[in-house]
């Protein structure tokens, strides 16, 4: 019963005047940039950090929650529509979703994405209320030595299941640790890779980063790929509603993708993108009706089994985050950033002290999803005019944004030059085919990863093996390398590319 | 020897270069031991760590094939210059001469990095955001955000 009262609690806070205001407010601004091509979530979540410090803590972390899986919504829009993916989630939603479109079935491919997507977030809400508690429980027996070991974990799923080059996105993660370390050391107080700059004394704003290279390096990336031409399905959307046979066909599908979206989303590495290219595969080998449209094609169940996972796992990828204070993507690593700002320290013990927040939290996630439906299906006429508006026009708007809450977030221009390098550097990233998320995941857990380390060694006096030792650390270690070494097995590592491949 | 991958083999060359920068870096500071470890400990360690997978990377640029040699390709020196050009001009004329002059430049320079920049729309454009810019964020949001140039001529 306490599941209830918490849920009561939680509903009680998001059912306010002005949690409601943020919660639309963030769900409206996801969907925006999820249907905007070229702005994801992480770019304008880092935007909009400078402009919570008015904010409480509540509103702020409900508007960004919502942006997070607003986009999620957003980006099988334009992927269903014009064939681009506006967020990388809906990568796969685009292959039969487009399909779809061209045929002139826009309409129930929309409503199959918003519906799957709506029931995903409703479990998703309950798969969190139900399992936080006892994750949160056993954060508590966590020493030094295990949350390290839960970081190598966490680090290593994050790459492990990626798409792209198993050591190349490693290298980013220890790039990432690196740039972590230019601070003050919390134990001895020395300054440190400072060069006697003020500022850096205080460690990187990962604001910097994040806007650096995925605000700025995106832009020029952009920019510097030729103009595509898009044709845009506008005028086929009629009927919204699917027939009784899209039902049929779409129904198991989203009970499928969601419930494989919940399980991914908690694992470390996983969220959004990774739930859907596997609930797509699934999809492929699942057996529909003998008669159905194959995939590829524009079958409906291409469409909703992953967008039904991508939100399913976008909403539990708040788990580890919540529970444990571990950010298993990028964005949950601003979310954490966004905590910090606030005061408070992402970590087991904001359940017992910030219950409000908490559990407003996760019951403001519903509501969210609600209203995401409501925007996202009758008003889809709004947001398909919003695609005819040129990349000339959007990108000067994303680059003032970026700049004024970079100077406004220290009043400083010191962060405005920072990322100005970090621009650079995303650039050389994206040149040198470097996927630059597991970089901000390391900038974000690095210090917390030292600390850890070095407080455990004390505690071991000095014993190495004690990360061996203690079980659950053990274990957490053991399961971090036995990642990698299945993912190197060449049969596996075959498949593996080849699954990428196929989707991309 | 040829190299089979330009792209691995130039990221394995960041890789290599930075970490060992960085543990070199740290050898100017204490490394205690491994009871009471000191501030280069775990930088040095992840140093040398980057370093290793650097040189691994460029191990395997070298040696395994592919298919058309993963060319770095041609930078785009136009948006990259023009973009991150504009962005520091905006951090550095902001706090002298206030949102209203800064933002409408970035803005307007920013517009130029396209090819299919005109006149007409790139104004507009400056014109609605900046107006955007200062609702939102200045009156609604409160942030401090210099409006007007100071002046403040010689302190």
């Amino acid at each position: 019963m306490e599941l209830i009262n918490n849920l009561v609690l939680g509903f009680g806070v998001a059912f306010t005047w002005i949690n409601l205001a943020y919660a639309f407010f963030g769900a409206l601004l996801g969907t925006l940039i999820g249907v905007l091509p070229g702005l994801g979530p992480v770019a304008t979540i880092a935007m909009l950090l400078p402009s919570i410090y008015a904010l409480d803590a509540t509103p702020a972390l409900i508007m960004l929650a919502g942006i997070y899986y607003g986009a999620q919504y957003g980006g099988s829009t334009t992927a269903i529509l014009i064939n681009v993916p506006g967020e990388s989630a809906s990568v796969v939603t685009a292959i039969d979703g487009y399909q779809m479109a061209r045929k002139g079935r826009a309409g129930p491919a929309l409503a199959a994405a918003a519906l799957g997507s709506f029931f995903a977030g409703c479990v998703g809400t309950l798969v969190i209320a139900a399992f936080a508690p006892p994750l949160t429980e056993l954060a508590f027996k966590f020493g030094p030595a295990e949350y390290f070991s839960l970081m190598v974990l966490g680090l290593i799923g994050a790459v492990v299941l990626a798409s792209g080059s198993l050591i190349k996105a490693i290298s980013m993660i220890v790039l990432g640790l690196l740039l972590g370390q230019i601070n003050t050391d919390v134990i001895s107080g020395v300054p440190r890779f400072s060069f006697d700059i003020a500022e850096l004394t205080d460690g990187i704003g990962f604001v910097a980063i994040a806007m650096g290279v995925f605000g700025f390096g995106e832009i020029i990336a952009n920019l510097g790929r030729p103009a595509e031409h898009r044709e845009v399905f506008t005028k086929d959307v009629k009927g919204i509603w699917p027939s009784k046979q899209d039902f049929q066909d779409a129904w198991p599908a989203v009970l499928r993708g969601t419930a494989l979206g919940s399980v991914l989303g908690v694992l470390p590495g996983g969220g959004a993108l990774l739930s859907s290219f596997a609930a797509y595969t699934l999809e492929k080998k699942s057996r529909g009706r003998s008669d159905e449209v194959p995939f590829g094609k524009g079958n409906i169940r291409g469409v909703a089994g992953p967008e039904s996972a991508n939100n399913a796992g976008s909403q539990t990828s708040f788990i580890p985050m919540l529970t444990l204070g571990i950010p298993p993507n990028a964005v949950m690593a601003l979310m954490v950033g966004a905590m910090t700002i606030k005061g408070i320290q992402p970590g087991p013990q904001v359940m017992t002290s910030n219950p409000e927040l908490f559990w407003g939290l996760i019951a403001s996630m519903w509501v969210g999803n609600a209203m995401l439906v409501i925007l996202n299906l009758p008003l889809i006429g709004i947001w398909i005019k919003l695609l005819t508006v040129p990349y000339r026009v959007l990108f000067p708007a994303i680059l003032a944004f970026c700049c004024i809450g970079l100077y406004t977030l220290n009043n400083n221009n010191f962060d405005v030059y920072m990322a100005v390098l970090f621009g650079v550097a995303g650039y050389v990233f994206y040149k040198l085919g470097c996927e630059p998320a597991p970089l901000l995941l390391g900038f974000i857990l690095g210090p917390m990863m030292e600390e850890n380390l070095r407080r455990a060694l004390l505690l071991s006096r000095g014993d190495w093996t004690a990360f061996l030792t203690r079980p659950l650390s053990a274990g957490l270690l053991i399961a971090a390398a036995l990642m990698i070494v299945v993912v190197t097995l060449p049969s596996i590592k075959k498949k593996r590319e080849e699954a990428f491949q196929e989707e991309a | 020897m040829k190299i089979k991958s330009e792209r691995d083999f130039w990221s394995g060359m960041m890789f290599l270069v930075v970490g060992l920068g960085f543990a070199w870096g740290a050898l100017n500071y204490s490394f205690g031991s491994s009871a009471r470890p000191g501030p280069a400990y775990f930088p040095f360690g992840l140093g040398i760590m980057l370093a290793l997978l650097g040189a691994f990377t460029i191990f395997e640029a070298l040696t395994i094939e592919t298919e058309d040699g993963e060319p770095v390709g041609a930078f785009a020196w136009r948006p990259l210059l023009v973009i991150l050009g504009a962005v520091a001009l905006f951090g550095a004329l902001l706090p002298r001469l206030g949102m209203f002059i800064t933002l409408p430049v970035l803005i307007l320079l920013a517009s130029m990095a396209t090819e299919e920049f005109t006149w007409l729309s790139a104004v507009i454009n400056t014109v609605v955001l900046t107006v955007f810019s200062w609702l939102v964020f200045s009156k609604g949001l409160g942030l401090t955000i210099p409006l007007w140039p100071t002046m403040t001529f010689g302190g």
